[in-house]
């Protein structure tokens, strides 16, 4: 909200600079988010009054005013057309920063000879001063203004744009911000003085209100002023509003906003007259009901909205906007000023489901109090009475059905150092509550107190609250700093926390750089992933209100997102990329929320190390993945084998599932080409995934130590000739299925000759080892060739003779 | 006899000087204490010398011999070292050609950050907790004292899951902030309670130069017996003193949240101006680095726990921000960007 400082000023005496008050009310929980000072560039500008206006010799347009400035008087050249003997106008002198009505830049006045006549100094139009876009008509200041004192001191002002929090819906209004600074600062505040004389007959005569739904309106308010004309605001009036950001429409709507900003109550202006059968019904709408606004868009109303209805229909949505049947126009002169109070939740509801946000709505969704309605209404009807001429009926219409008493609630000094860790006096609490206008009567000890909050208050709900009152005006700076003494809880730390940690750093010690994309996707980029266009089952989860059709889905992996990664970066990086991301999929389960297991998803492409002088490094491929993930599990701990599998996003014949105990726990594999198409890839791409927390479990088992081994090892090569199509996880297993083989590493895989077609050459360095003794080489050549014998006899696998 | 072995000596030892390689020093060795050498030869000999004579001829050629061993030795040593040097200058590299790149892996300054305010408050007692992404209305809101047409939830603008319930409802949100678990936690864990709870958090907001639809917050939860407001402002004024460093300034103020009462805000002086005022602090000097409060007793009764017991404290802090300030990352999106020219920096 934004609030003039000068207009603040009228409220109570402020001795402390706009930029120290500020900064009080921030600390003491509203916001300042900026301080714009208006006129702070109006040096060299005075009021002067137009005593004289010459036509310009040269010039049918042009006239020559003469302006007074108390002790000199100037002679400017002046194109405007509103030139008045007598007006007040300012008087910019030579050198003066203004605003060029051209350019909307702040420029310096200069002399200027304008069709043969020297003008030194100007009369300003509002857009020269920066008050508004009015650059056709000089500006006329009010009769009163001052000669020869600057402008500055006049019109100037600071506007305080205040962040009001929403549980302090009366700090929406200056009344309610000046009660801050009273409380604040020590000031005493001096309200308007409301009075003003009432005619017969008695408004009862002349209007009912009946409230059909006290649920959504506790109170409804209304005065009736006969006799008004309508007419432009006072210009102070216009520029008050202007200054809160609200435009001016018409004498009446303008002391409704002027009234809402000053007392925090929203008011609505009915014209009296469209408002058939003298009779106001506060009601839910009827089925189907429509009613055309103000703006003259016709509105579908539902059942949980209210409105303010005549003898023939709806007249207003209650609290949001008015009917334009019912509307002020110039032919009006009896006015229905309503001054109500409506139930937050629904005034919310409606200006959303209506999109129809407004300064009123804000009002009401937070709960102003019920109590502000006759201090309001009574503050606009003397306006209107003042400023349109009207003459007010008797009394005003008051039907209260949602009045609540309020219980005073018990504070006691122990309550307050319990929560704030600090001695408040009583005498310090009372002190600070009083200020804020809360009633405080001393409890039956010495040490608490009864306190009622003040009627505009609608936040004060319990004993915390009212120590948030204590402690923001005695000031958060006065709360100690102390560190937390109780003893440390028990920490029972979440065993998967740990695991991402480790699995994270073994990442990027392998050269992997951790990426972190949307959880959300589109079904585009999910289908992707698909060679053959299919559904995808099980759907994705979807949102009721996504933002964009790129991000409608949560993800259930997080290949979609690092593919993508990696074909933007290809644009700009030609070396070797290694992406990793570890994060949440969402995988939907019915009636629940989705299960949300941790992934780990890494991808590789290009040449395995950098470009170098040594010469171009071979691009990476299927077993450097593997090896990834090997290394990874070995570092975890984990046994995994891997196994053949169909994973349709995967390359046919270069894919493995990384197999945990009889489960699969992910997969690693080069990319399908189409899929790679998809993504605009042209390279081979190998990924793999691994879920974190299906494997968490195999992760956490107690390793023992083993002692090194004290005796020797026996190392024995053997190369072997078998079929093409056996694998070396089969002649693996029949190798360490013998006793004293304690390590084997495949070193050598070949084709070709002297290798006979169909078949290959795998070589193996066998090493023999046993934990008790010291081998003999008769011994190992003994286990050797039982294993060839086995090997032969199981894989048809034989030596290969060295030539 | 005596003469010739002196002879024998002066001359070998003089040859020695000039030998300058190995093959040299062979041949030397003999001929001067080879078998076949002259000096093999008079010591062979010495049977058939006179007694007497046998006696100081034979000393002395052991003492030539001896000399003669010793200058070998000393000869060889210095080759080998001539040669040593020789060598290393022959095998001189340029050292200045770039050494072989191994490819450097980085965590995401996300990441990075969230390792050292976890650590922060785990060296503070805290334990890291984490919770559903994909959240209930009533663990966000409800039971966080926001119910439904509450205006808190319009500064929370939220993503809805297209999910129905029987009668109507739609209860299934992504979670707005971290502050969700806070009543899952006490639900599940009696207190004494200090935990935080980093994650990732939802807004229906377009993306900008400052916002994102998606960003990491971290909440922290404490309750027990006996909890104060200076128990709050000491925790967060410790976690600042240590993320942001000594001598930066700390602004604790007043501020509203429904879920704490009476509510905080901490900020920290602008390092871009000193407090004086910039574009980036919007001339206020100050940044906003995160809410807290003191848990409202109605949210400990949500939780299950009585207020007339317990009494706890809460705050929420954005976590993309602390890179972007200590860096000077102008754009949040490169956050998400995956842009490896972005990520390399870190
Ligand atoms: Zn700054």
């Amino acid at each position: 909200m934004k609030i003039p400082f000068k207009w603040l000023q009228q409220y109570i005496d402020i001795t402390l600079p706009p930029a120290d008050l500020a900064n009080r009310l921030t600390m003491a929980g509203t916001e300042v988010k900026g301080l714009e000072v208006i006129g702070g560039s109006w040096e060299n500008i005075v009021i002067g009054r137009i005593i004289a206006v010459n036509p310009h010799p040269n010039a049918d347009r042009l006239s020559l005013p003469t302006i007074d400035l108390g002790t000199e008087q100037h002679t400017v050249v002046c194109g405007a057309p509103n030139l008045m003997v007598g007006d007040k106008v300012a008087f910019a002198y030579v050198g003066a920063q203004l605003i060029d009505g051209y350019t909307d830049k702040l420029s310096t006045l200069k002399p200027a000879k304008i069709r043969g006549i020297l003008s030194s100094g100007m009369a300003c139009s509002e857009k020269e001063l920066g008050i508004s876009d009015n650059h056709e008509t000089i500006m006329v200041l009010p009769p009163e203004a001052p000669i020869g004192i600057p402008v500055a001191d006049y019109l100037g002002d600071t506007i305080f744009d205040l962040d009001v929090t929403p549980n302090r819906p009366d700090c929406l209004s200056v009344v309610g911000i000046a009660r801050e600074v009273a409380a604040l600062t020590g000031q005493s505040l001096h309200l308007p003085q409301v009075s003003y004389e009432e005619a017969v007959p008695p408004i009862d005569q002349q209007i009912s209100v009946e409230i059909d739904a006290p649920d959504l309106c506790p109170r409804y308010c209304a005065s009736l002023i006969t006799g008004v004309k309508i007419t432009d605001s006072p210009k102070w009036l216009q520029q008050r509003l202007l200054a809160c950001g609200i435009r001016s429409i018409n004498n009446i709507v303008d002391i409704t906003n002027y009234v809402m900003l000053e007392y925090g109550q929203p008011l609505h202006a009915f014209d009296y007259r469209r408002i058939r059968g003298n009779k106001i019904i506060v009601r839910r709408p009827t089925p189907g009901e429509a009613m055309v606004t103000l703006d003259g868009v016709t509105r579908i109303l539902s059942e949980n909205m209210l409105v303010i209805a005549g003898g023939e229909g709806a007249v207003a949505i209650a609290g949001v906007m008015g009917g334009a049947d019912s509307e002020v126009t110039p032919e009006t002169t009896s006015i229905l000023l309503e001054a109500a109070n409506f139930n937050p939740a629904s005034i919310h509801y409606t200006g959303r489901q209506l999109s129809l946000p407004s300064e009123a709505c804000m009002r009401f969704e937070r709960g102003i109090r019920p109590e502000l309605t006759i201090p309001a209404l009574k503050r606009a009807t003397q306006l209107i009475i003042q400023l349109a001429d009207g003459k007010a009926a008797r009394g005003f219409i008051d039907v209260y059905p949602g009045k609540l008493d309020r219980e005073p609630i018990l504070l006691s000094v122990g309550k307050v150092k319990t929560l704030l860790g600090v001695d408040f006096s009583l005498d310090q609490i009372v002190t600070a509550l009083t200020s804020l206008g809360f009633d405080c009567k001393m409890g039956d000890s010495a040490s608490e107190v009864l306190v009622s909050a003040p009627y505009w208050r609608s936040d004060i709900h319990q004993a915390v609250d009212l120590i948030e009152e204590v402690v923001r005006i005695i000031g958060y700076d006065n709360i100690p700093v102390t560190m937390l003494s109780q003893p440390l809880p028990r920490q029972n730390p979440e065993p998967i926390l740990a695991l991402k940690q480790k699995v994270v750093h073994s990442l990027i010690g392998y050269g992997f750089q951790e990426v972190i994309t949307y959880s959300l996707t589109s079904l585009e980029m999910l289908s992707k992933l698909l060679p053959e266009p299919h559904p995808l089952e099980p759907a994705p989860l979807r949102l009721a209100n996504p933002m964009t059709a790129d991000q409608e889905y949560l993800r259930p992996n997080l290949r979609v997102n690092l593919l993508a990664a990696l074909s933007a970066n290809r644009r700009h990086e030609d070396g070797g990329i290694r992406l990793f991301e570890l994060g949440k999929v969402y995988l939907p389960r019915p009636d629940d929320l989705p299960d949300e297991p941790e992934v780990l998803c890494g991808i590789l492409s290009g040449p395995g190390f950098e470009k170098s002088w040594q010469g171009e490094a071979e691009p990476v491929d299927f077993y450097t993945a593997k090896g990834v993930v090997e290394t990874l599990l070995s570092q975890l701990g984990v046994e995994a084998s891997l196994e053949h599998c169909q994973d349709e996003t995967l390359h046919p014949g270069k894919q493995a599932s990384i197999v945990v105990a009889d489960g699969s726990l992910g997969v690693v594999g080069e990319l399908h080409p189409k899929v790679a198409r998809a993504f605009e890839i042209s390279e081979p791409v190998y990924l793999f995934e691994i879920n974190l927390t299906a494997l968490l479990p195999y992760t956490v088992g107690h390793r023992m130590f083993q002692p090194i081994p004290r005796f020797p090892a026996i190392v024995r090569d053997i190369a072997l000739v078998v079929d093409a199509g056996i694998t070396h996880q089969k002649v693996l297993n029949i190798i360490n299925s013998f006793p004293l083989v304690s390590q084997v590493t495949l070193f050598d895989v070949y084709t070709g000759e002297p290798v006979p077609p169909g078949k290959k050459s795998l070589a193996y360095r066998i090493t023999f080892q046993s934990p008790a003794r010291t081998l003999t080489d008769k011994a190992v050549d003994n286990v050797q060739q039982q294993i060839l014998a086995k090997l032969s006899h199981d894989l048809g696998a034989t030596l290969r003779t060295q030539n | 006899m005596l003469q010739q072995l002196e002879q024998l000596k002066s001359k070998a030892l003089q040859e020695l000087t000039s030998i300058n390689h190995p093959e040299q020093m062979e041949s030397w060795r003999v001929r001067y204490l080879g078998k076949k050498s002259e000096l093999t030869r008079i010591l062979r000999s010495l049977a058939t010398l006179p007694v007497d004579e046998r006696k100081a001829v034979g000393a002395q050629a052991n003492r030539v011999k001896a000399d003669l061993a010793d200058g070998l030795r000393q000869k060889e040593q210095a080759l080998r070292e001539m040669q040593l040097a020789a060598s290393a200058q022959e095998e001189r590299i340029d050292i200045t050609l770039p050494g072989h790149p191994f490819p450097i892996g980085r965590l995401h300054p996300i990441t990075q950050t969230l390792h050292e305010i976890c650590s922060i408050f785990a060296s503070m007692g805290f334990q890291v907790v984490e919770g559903p992404e994909v959240e209930w209305d009533h663990y966000n809101f409800e039971a966080l004292n926001i119910p439904k047409e509450h205006p808190a939830r319009d500064t929370m603008a939220t993503l809805w899951v297209d999910f129905k319930t029987d009668s109507g409802q739609r209860p299934m949100l992504l979670r707005t902030h971290t502050t969700s678990v806070d009543i899952r936690i006490m639900e599940t864990t009696p207190p004494p309670l200090r935990v935080v709870i980093p994650g990732k958090v939802y807004r229906y907001e377009a993306s900008d130069a400052t916002h994102t639809p998606m960003f990491y917050q971290i909440d922290g939860l404490v309750v027990d017996e006996g909890i104060t407001m200076a128990d709050l402002k000491g925790t967060l004024y410790e976690f600042a003193r240590r993320f942001f460093g000594e001598d930066r300034k700390v602004r604790f103020r007043c501020d509203y949240f429904p879920f704490v009462e009476p509510g905080a805000e901490m900020a920290i002086e602008c390092s871009v101006c000193g407090g004086k005022g910039c574009r980036l602090c919007n001339y206020t000097g100050w940044i906003e680095i995160l809410g807290a409060g003191m848990t409202h007793p109605q949210v400990l009764r949500n939780g299950g726990l009585d207020p007339q017991v317990y009494t706890g404290f809460a705050f929420g802090m954005g976590v993309d921000r602390l890179p972007i300030l200590r860096y000077g990352i102008d754009d949040t999106r490169l956050f998400y960007s995956s842009d490896l020219r972005f990520l390399r920096q870190f």
